[in-house]
């Protein structure tokens, strides 16, 4: 299941709908916007996607992890709109028969999602706006 | 090459294509609009949407060095020709997570 879209994300909504009778492990990720970057003060970031594209590349991603890693279900939701301070803007969970497999897809998802799936952000903050990625 | 910005009509009985083009981020922002059509010559190719972007949206120009393409909601390479009806994509450098 992966889904793109600007419903809030909460702690804990993915692991079960990932976990089967197979499986010994089950490994979530949340990334969640951070107060700072680098040596600026962040309050929110805005999250804008290509949602028919990134919905696509994330299957293909998830497919892609499962392969890699043998690993069972994977869930993926990624949020667009406006986040403040605290808020999830990603959640992986993946299950997996064991852990090191659980791991690996789940890291590989992110890492994934960071390099091609199409959602940009913006940084909000005291100094003003600015995207993330595009600083030329 | 073959795309002018110089074309912007549909002719009569011509072979033109039309596709749309969808632009996002710091490029949204700089072009002032988030989609429109754009009308190619035939033969024209992802890449080529490029310099008729910039001839539409003039506020691009500087801003398309390492951007990516995707037709119909796939990346392509540059050389990928185009057909008539196509979504172009103009993406730039991702930022998600």
């Amino acid at each position: 299941m992966v889904r793109v879209s600007p419903a809030p994300i909460s702690y804990g909504q993915l692991e079960a709908l990932v976990a089967r009778p197979a499986d010994g492990a089950v490994v979530s990720f949340y990334g969640v916007v951070r107060d700072h970057s680098g040596d600026l003060q962040v309050e929110a970031l805005e999250y804008e996607a290509y949602v028919p594209m990134a919905e696509r590349e994330l299957t293909g991603i998830v497919e892609e992890a499962r392969q890699r890693w043998d690993a069972g279900q994977i869930a993926v939701l990624h949020r667009i709109g406006h986040l403040r301070v605290g808020e999830i803007s990603v959640a992986i969970a993946v299950g997996a028969e064991h852990r090191a497999a659980a791991f690996g897809a789940c890291s590989f998802v992110i890492e994934a999602i960071k390099s091609r799936v199409p959602v940009w952000k913006r940084e909000i903050g005291p100094q003003g706006a600015r995207w993330v990625g595009a600083e030329h | 090459m073959g795309a002018s910005g110089a074309k912007r009509r549909l002719g009569e009985g011509t072979e033109m294509l039309r596709v749309r083009v969808h632009l996002f981020g710091a490029l949204r922002e700089a072009a002032g609009e988030r989609q429109g059509e754009l009308d190619l010559e035939p033969g024209a190719t992802a890449g080529d949407v490029k310099a008729a972007a910039e001839s539409r949206w003039p506020g691009l120009r500087g801003h398309l060095g390492g951007v990516a393409l995707a037709v119909n909601l796939e990346y392509a390479v540059v050389d990928r020709v185009l057909a008539d009806g196509d979504e172009v994509a103009l993406i730039p450098p991702v930022s998600g997570g």
